[in-house]
């Protein structure tokens, strides 16, 4: 378990954000937007005294597991790798290139610190309920601490009718070592996720299904932390964490502008971004 | 001696043996569990059997994740809703990132009978093997199955194994023991090779019966193991014989047919007949005037085999 303060933490983020930035420009092509939605909450995730993971053992049987479900933020996965030292950072400028680990969307069987492979919409759910599933199952029988899994959607995901099935399943288990996160910057590639497919109201979904559900600001890294240590506190049902971002955060001119979602800034808007986030050269 | 019994009658027994013998074995299934026998397994011991309901998607992604935790799993359902519903998770989670999962849905092929074309899978093969890592398995009759569910358990990485509702008369005995990536000569012939699949082992031995009597000499090839498929084997006997029929209750689109065309192809091309569904999907009916009306039987598989031979 890695405690830092939420100084700390917003450094990270910002570094993160940063990182982002310069893969992605390096790549040419990939997901801003929705990476740059997520820096704080995974930052938080990792670094805010809520995930048993340690940098030193990453593969360590009672580690708690997290699931980037929109696989398509891959680069802020790998950005909180690299704040690990899992990944070193002149690394993350392969991203998407020939032979690298740093797949378009994560590969586990490529990069260790990737716990499964997802790229393809609406399945990190089920898999983060199975993990659960299984964890729980093995504590009954070897005893040892509850592991928790941690799981991240985006709020157009959602609209996958298999996030659905899955959160049937969870709360009729009673997963209450299941912590999801939405990551509801409100756009998809299409535009606002409420004009492409009427989404609105994720919390009273997830209630209705059986979860408990705790709104938070998406960016406030002290509330994040509060949320993720609530949610891990609860007992008997699965803990949706519906996070309100802006899409693009932190760069101007990418913020809520569904064309960021997948498309990477050319040098000068690198430079401008990173102008911005303050890691100009 | 030659039993009448369905082949998945040899999946939950098996699992249900498996986990006897120590294997951290666990079925996830989707609402068919008497269908498919995984009920057995929750019979024996109910955490080791999950029920998503009617959610063939979440089934492979919740198995995903038990396998992630260390279970070695095995999915239910019918083979059409267990591969083509859930072909993505199938692609995507199982085999990318290559899992411990093993599909092994039931209700595969046209003798699911009177369901009709909704329900009789035609295509699972093909689907299935185009997967990278993905192995397949397509058990003759039930000493087989039970086989195919043994090695699927007890060999790390996805597998498909493809398992059928009626009752067919048994080829092996028991106690046989069948292995990954082998082809099983069950009858030697000299004229003409009939490679058969699953439930059309026992149609092509019949088949060969029918040619003797006619002087035909066939030889009879089960290929258990479709991928990774037993290329010797095949090569062998389409050197001696000059010619081949294939048989299997599957699309004659890219399932056994298909992999036997690549492989003599390549290697050693000699004239080819399939028996096989012909690009379209089945209907109602009782599974053996099925296998007639769509040319699946003994009888059609001889007839393919004098095809055959004439074109030597």
């Amino acid at each position: 378990m890695i405690e830092e303060s939420v100084d700390k933490i917003e450094a990270r983020a910002k570094s993160m954000r940063i990182n982002i930035i310069k893969m992605l420009k390096e790549a040419g092509s990939g997901h801003p937007g929705g990476s740059l939605s997520a820096a704080d909450i995974v930052a938080s995730l990792y670094f805010g005294g809520v995930m048993n993971y340690s940098e030193d053992d990453p593969q360590h049987p009672e580690r708690d597991y997290f699931i980037l479900s929109k696989g398509h933020a891959a680069p802020v996965l790998y950005a909180v790798l690299a704040e690990l030292g899992l990944i070193p950072e002149d690394e993350l400028l392969t991203l998407r290139k020939l032979h690298s680990r740093l797949q378009g969307h994560p590969d586990s069987k490529k990069l260790p610190g990737v716990e499964v492979s997802t790229g393809s919409l609406g399945q990190g759910l089920s898999i983060a309920a199975g993990v659960a599933l299984g964890a729980r199952l093995n504590q009954q029988r070897d005893g040892g601490p509850k592991r928790r899994v941690f799981t991240l959607l985006g709020d157009g995901e959602i609209e996958e009718g298999q996030v659905w099935e899955a959160a049937m399943f969870a709360a009729h288990q009673g997963l209450d070592n299941l912590i999801a996160i939405v990551d509801n910057n409100n756009l998809q590639i299409d535009g606002d996720v409420r004009d492409v497919a009427g989404l609105d109201g994720i919390s009273s979904k997830f209630q209705s299904f059986g979860w408990r559900t705790i709104e938070v600001d998406g960016h406030d890294v002290s509330a994040i932390v509060t949320a993720l240590k609530t949610a891990t506190l609860l007992d008997g049902s699965p803990v949706c964490i519906v996070a309100h971002t802006v899409k693009g955060k932190g760069v101007s001119f990418m913020e809520n502008q569904a064309g960021w979602h997948g498309k990477a800034p050319n040098e000068e808007q690198a430079r401008d971004a990173l102008a911005e986030l303050g890691g100009g050269e | 001696m030659t039993q009448t019994i369905a082949t998945r009658e040899g999946y939950g027994e098996t699992l249900v043996e498996l986990v006897k013998e120590g294997y951290d074995i666990m079925a996830v299934e989707a609402d068919l569990s008497g269908s498919t026998t995984t009920k057995k397994l929750q019979d024996l011991d109910p955490d080791r059997f999950v029920n998503v309901g009617i959610a063939e998607q979440n089934m492979i992604g919740v198995a995903a994740g038990l396998s992630l935790a260390g279970k070695t799993v095995f999915t239910g359902s019918f083979a059409a809703f267990g591969t083509g519903r859930c072909y993505d998770q199938i692609r995507n989670t199982v085999c990318y990132a290559d899992l411990d999962v093993k599909v092994a849905p039931t209700h595969a092929g046209i003798s699911v009978g009177p369901d009709g074309g909704s329900h009789q899978m035609l295509e699972d093969v093909s689907l299935m093997r185009g997967l990278p890592g993905m192995n397949v398995l397509v058990p003759a009759d039930y000493w087989a199955a039970k086989q195919a569910v043994r090695i699927a358990a007890t060999t790390p990485g996805p597998f498909y194994i493809r398992l059928g509702r009626a009752k067919v008369p048994t080829v092996y005995e028991e106690g046989t023991v069948l292995e990954l990536g082998k082809s099983y000569v069950l009858r030697e012939g000299t004229d003409v090779t009939l490679v058969a699949g699953g439930i059309e082992v026992a149609q092509a031995l019949i088949a060969a019966d029918e040619l003797a009597k006619e002087g035909i000499s066939a030889e009879v090839i089960d290929v258990f193991s479709v991928k990774p498929f037993d290329k010797p084997t095949l090569l062998a006997s389409v050197q001696k014989t000059g010619c081949v029929v294939t048989c299997e209750e599957h699309s004659t689109v890219g399932g056994l047919g298909s992999a036997v065309a690549d492989i003599i192809g390549e290697n050693h091309p000699v004239p080819l007949e399939r028996v096989g569904v012909r690009d379209m999907f089945g209907t109602s009916g009782e599974p053996d005037e099925l296998l007639a009306e769509y040319g699946l039987d003994a009888a059609g598989i001889a007839s393919k085999a004098r095809a055959a031979i004439a074109r030597k």
